[in-house]
Formats: structure tokens, sequence, C-alpha cells
């Protein structure tokens, strides 16, 4: 109102009044972008390094290239192509979709069900058993591997795909369970009771109102289980044991670090090929996975 | 065997594994159809549940009741040996080491990734960029813990002095006229150095859930102490700190019960030589390099009542919140 009456004087002000607040916020703006300059670089590094000749690698930094940045005779895929063919990565990598897709889809079937009659369903003991839900939320699995494996063991489980699927969803429960629920108990009762009058079953209310519903929160679940579950070590490490066979892409840079620690040209690749599909999937599905974080903590 | 049957099989693996589950469910809906409506309505809570409870029970509280059994047994699992494997615990070496570097870590990776996390939510929320910035920063939650080991190994690479530096620290340090360090093997160093990784893979996580909590508060409060003369210092702790509270011990709560598990990290980087080793890798090793499962156990059994006040804590909010619901 006031710029209307006094424009130019008011503009001018406006103006300094500006200039001030980028003065003073300069500090600001420079420690985020050096902290994001910290952040990233590590990985930058590592990026430009898996695309650099072998020899180059081990002669001089990665940084050299910004000597001459657009000269691309110094960029090649070798590495990629080498650690793919020769060090069973490729193997490695189907492993890790057929761990890792199971061992998330499983999970979330059995917690949405479990959620759903958390939230909805009448039944005794419903506080306490989902207080034991909260409680094994923080079970570190370390506590789990001896009796488990020994089962597996007896069972013919250990080594097998479908023992890992298993554990996963042993160990992802508390977690989905208790966003699920956090989720599916927000949502309207009437409409919930609506269906019920009209005569849905709990099945057809759970599967044509409850989970398109909570599809957002299914989907952060999804993000957290996969992405846990493709960048696992221990559990793979330990009921899978060491067949190349069944091995992920975790284990197999792991033994990669230790039998070929100095063929950095490797590791680099092998690296990055480990880190391509969770990076897909965390900048896909980004939102959700930030909202899924939150459903559990921040309302409390 | 060629690509694509071996693609093939994993697309028949995993269409098996994922119908498997619903394919129980359905039959168990089926079935529980038929039974008499008196009782359907009190079974269906349970077939609901069940998986869910077959797991927990099977995957969870069975095997944390057998490992604190077994930590009282001798390494074969054969004999009771009563608390020796406790005793074995807090009095050799290496365990005190392990103790001790975890001590550290909590410490340090705590209070530097809520920290950083913190003060890097309360800036960002002045600038435009913000999106961007907390993408960089978050990035590394997506990376597995042995990626970003590898990430690091570049970063810490050591080549004697003279020779060409590829790794970044050494470069930057050696460029500057010092001797180049190997961070990964000087003892007074090297446990810093791997929980720097930690920091770096924890900030993001600190920073997106603390930024919706600064969000979170009103901002006639903020102004209404602006228009009285507040520093922004002083907003920052007389107001913004009391309101994000809740949040703030969530997250510490997160980062306290992943660091105290921690063991990719140091698994892949020294294998816990040169005095890295923290309980968790130190229970790795006494199980697989020493095939003692009675030490592992126990060593697990500490690991869990290091976090048993976490939990009670985590049920008090639960049940705080269940109320005021």
């Amino acid at each position: 109102m006031k710029s209307k009456r006094r424009p130019k004087s008011n503009s001018v002000k406006h103006l300094s009044h500006q200039l001030q607040n980028a003065f003073n916020s300069l500090p600001v703006h420079l420690s985020i972008i050096v902290i994001s300059l910290i952040w990233t670089l590590p990985t930058v590094g590592l990026l430009i390094s898996s695309l650099r000749p072998k020899d180059d690698l081990l002669e001089s930094g990665w940084w050299m290239v910004f000597q001459h940045p657009f000269d691309f005779t110094q960029y090649q895929l070798g590495n990629y192509i080498d650690v793919l063919t020769a060090e069973g990565m490729g193997q490695a990598f189907l492993n890790s979709f057929t761990i890792a897709i199971p061992a998330t889809v499983i999970p979330i079937a059995i917690a949405t069900f479990a959620a759903y009659a958390f939230s909805w369903m009448e039944f005794p003991g419903r506080q306490l058993l989902f207080i034991l839900v909260v409680a094994l939320l923080v079970v570190p699995l370390q506590m789990t591997l001896i009796p488990v494996l020994r089962s597996y063991n007896h069972l013919g489980l250990s080594g097998s795909f479908l023992g890992v699927w298993l554990a996963h969803t042993g160990y992802g429960m508390p977690l989905g369970i208790y966003l699920l629920r956090n989720y599916i108990g927000s949502l309207p009762k009437d409409l919930i009771e609506a269906a019920a009058v009209d005569g849905a079953s709990h099945l057809t209310t759970f599967t044509r109102l409850i989970v398109p519903l909570s599809l957002p929160a299914i989907a952060s679940f999804a993000v957290f289980q996969f992405l846990w579950v493709w960048n696992d070590l221990l559990v793979a490490l330990v009921y899978l044991g060491g067949t190349p066979d069944v091995a992920p892409l975790t284990m197999r840079l792991t033994t990669l670090v230790g039998s070929r620690g100095e063929a950095w040209h490797l590791l680099t690749a092998g690296a990055f090929i480990t880190m391509i599909v969770p990076l897909i999937v965390f900048f896909a599905l980004q939102r959700y996975f930030v909202r899924g974080i939150l459903a559990g903590s921040v309302k409390g | 065997m060629s690509v694509f049957s071996k693609i093939l099989s994993v697309i028949i693996a995993v269409i098996i594994g994922c119908g498997g589950v619903l394919g129980v469910f359905y039959a168990m809906n089926y079935l529980a159809n038929t039974l008499p409506h008196k009782w359907r309505s009190r079974i269906l809570p349970w077939i609901y549940l069940a998986p869910a409870l077959l797991v927990l029970t099977a995957y969870l509280i069975l095997p944390t009741l057998n490992t604190i059994y077994i930590s009282f047994l001798d390494r074969r699992s054969q004999n009771f040996v009563g608390w020796e494997n406790y005793q074995f615990a807090f009095t050799s070496e290496a365990m005190l080491v392990a103790f001790r570097n975890n001590l550290l870590w909590l410490v340090l990776v705590t209070g530097f990734s809520v920290g950083f996390g913190l003060i890097l939510a309360v800036l960002m929320d002045k600038v435009r960029y913000e999106p961007l910035a907390k993408s960089l920063i978050f990035l590394p939650m997506a990376i597995s813990f042995v990626g970003a080991s590898v990430i690091w190994r570049f970063v810490y690479a050591f080549r004697p002095a003279g020779a060409a530096q590829i790794g970044l620290l050494n470069g930057i340090i050696t460029s500057l006229g010092f001797e180049p360090v190997g961070w990964l093997v000087e003892r007074s160093i090297n446990n810093f150095a791997l929980i720097a990784i930690m920091i770096w893979l924890q900030t993001g996580f600190c920073l997106v859930l603390l930024s919706a909590a600064v969000k979170g508060i009103p901002k006639d409060i903020i102004e209404a102490a602006r228009m009285d003369g507040a520093s922004e210092v002083q907003i920052f702790w007389r107001i913004t700190i009391p309101m994000i509270r809740s949040t703030l011990a969530v997250v510490t709560t997160t980062v306290v019960i992943m660091v105290l598990k921690v063991f990719d990290i140091v698994f892949v980087m020294t294998a816990g030589n040169q005095g890295t080793e923290v309980i968790a890798s130190r229970m790795i090793k006494e199980m697989f390099n020493y095939r003692d499962y009675g030490r592992g156990s126990a060593i697990a059994v500490i690991l869990l009542l290091a976090i048993v006040p976490i939990m009670v804590v985590n049920i008090r909010r639960f049940r705080q919140q269940e109320t005021s619901r």
C-alpha cells in the first residue's frame, strides 16, 4: 500500500534493505554451500575415479581431471565392463534383485494386514500386543543371529533365498507394523464404519478401501525396506554363507575390498554398481521416503 | 546358464515368493468364511495377525530368549558356565577397547550428526535452494555402508611421502606441505576416521526430521520474539530447541540405536584391526572367526541391555501418544 503512495524513496529503501539482507545472510549461504560441497565431494570423487582408466587411477588423484575437465579421452567405461564380467558382479546384481523384491513385498503384505487388525478390529490383548511390537522395534538383530542360524542349519534354509526373505521379513516387521498402523489408524472412522454398514466384509474393506488409501504409507515403507535389504551386509553374510551363487552385491563388493584391496579400478566401478539401484529408487520415491520417516516420529 | 535363463529364474523366484504370501491370506480368509458368523468375527483378527506374529516370534522373540540362554553356555553350547562369558566380556583387553570405541562412536556420531542436522535445518529454512541442498546431504542415506566404505577408502587412501597421492585428504595435506598420514592405520586417528563416515551417513537423516519439526514451529511466535528484540541465537535456544524437543529426542534415539548396532563400516574398512573394534564387530568375530557362540551371545546380550533404556523410553512415549489421541 505504502509503496503506491511514495514509490521512489521506498524502492530505494527496499533495495538497500534487500542488500542488507543479502549481506546478513552471506554467512548462511556460504556455510550451506560449503557443507553441501563437502558432503557431495566423496561420492563425486568415486564417480570420477570409476570413469578413469586403470593406470591413471593409480598415478594421480581424481581431482587431476579438472586440469582439463572437457578432455573426454580421460574417461572410459572399461572398469565397469571389467568388474561386471570378471568378478561375478553381474550374477550378484541379479541375486540382489532376487533377494530384495520378495523381501520387500512379503513384509508389506503381512504388515499391512496386521496394521489393519491393530487399527480397526476388536480383539483381546490388542494394546499389549502392539506395545510388544513397539518394544521389538529396537531389538538389535545381532541378538538373533546365532539361534536363527542354528535352526536354519537344521532346516536346510541357510544359503537359500527363502531363508533370507523370511529373515528380512521378520526384521522389517516391527517398523512396518508401526509405520502402517500410525497411518491406517488415522484414517477417518466414518469411512470404515460406512463400509461395514454397507455390508462389506473385512477383506473387501481392506482391499478396496484401506490399501488404496494407504498407498503413500505403503510406498514409504517399501522404500525403507527395499533400501535396507538392498544395502544389507550382515543378514546376507550370516545366512547366505560364502557361496557366490546367491551372494548379493554388498557381499561381492566386500570380498572385492578384502581380496583385491589394491585393484582400485574394480572397487570404484563395483561400488557404483551397488549404488545405482538404491539411488534411482531414492530419487524416484524420495518424497514418500521422507514422509514415511516423518510419520513415525515427528507426530510424537 | 545363459543370462536370460538367469533372469527368468529371478522372475520366477520373485513371483513364487510374493504370490505365496497373498495366497496364504486369501486361503485363510476363505476358510474363515466357512465358519459360523459368531466364530468368524472372533477368529478373523487373528488370521490377519497370524503371519506377523509368527515371523516376529520366530525371528525376534524366541531367538532373543535363546541367545540369552546360550550366553550362559560354553563355546559349543554344551556345558553351563555361568557368568564366565560375561566375565570375559568385561575384562578382556579386546572387549574393553570395543567398549571404549563404542562410547566414542556414541558421543561423537550422535553429537555431530544431530548437532549438524539441527544447525543445517535452521539455516536451510532461510534459503530458497533448500530442496537441492537437503537432497545432497540426505543422499548418503541411500548408499550402503559397504558402498560408503569404498567411497571413503578413496578419501583416506595413503601413499608414502613423495609418491603422488590418490586419496583426497592426503592430496590436500601434502599440497599444503605436510607429510601424508595413514588415516586408517594410525591408532590416534583411525577411530575418528571411521566415525566421520557414520556422521556423513547420518546427518542427512537428522536434517530431514529436524527440518520438518523446525518448519512446524508457528511463524508468529518467532515473529513476536523478533519484535521483542530477540537475537537469532536467542530464538534458537529459547524457542526453536524447546519447541522441537520431542523430535530431537526421537532423532537422538534413532541415531543411538544405529550407532550401537554399527558393524559394516568397521568390518569393511579395517576389519577391526589397529584398535578400531566396536561391540557389534567384536561379536561377529567371536561367532565366525573363533566359533565361540557363548561369548558371541554374551556380547549380543550386552548390546541389548544397552538398548533397553531406549526401549523403555520409547514405550512410555508411545503410551502418552495413545492417551492423547
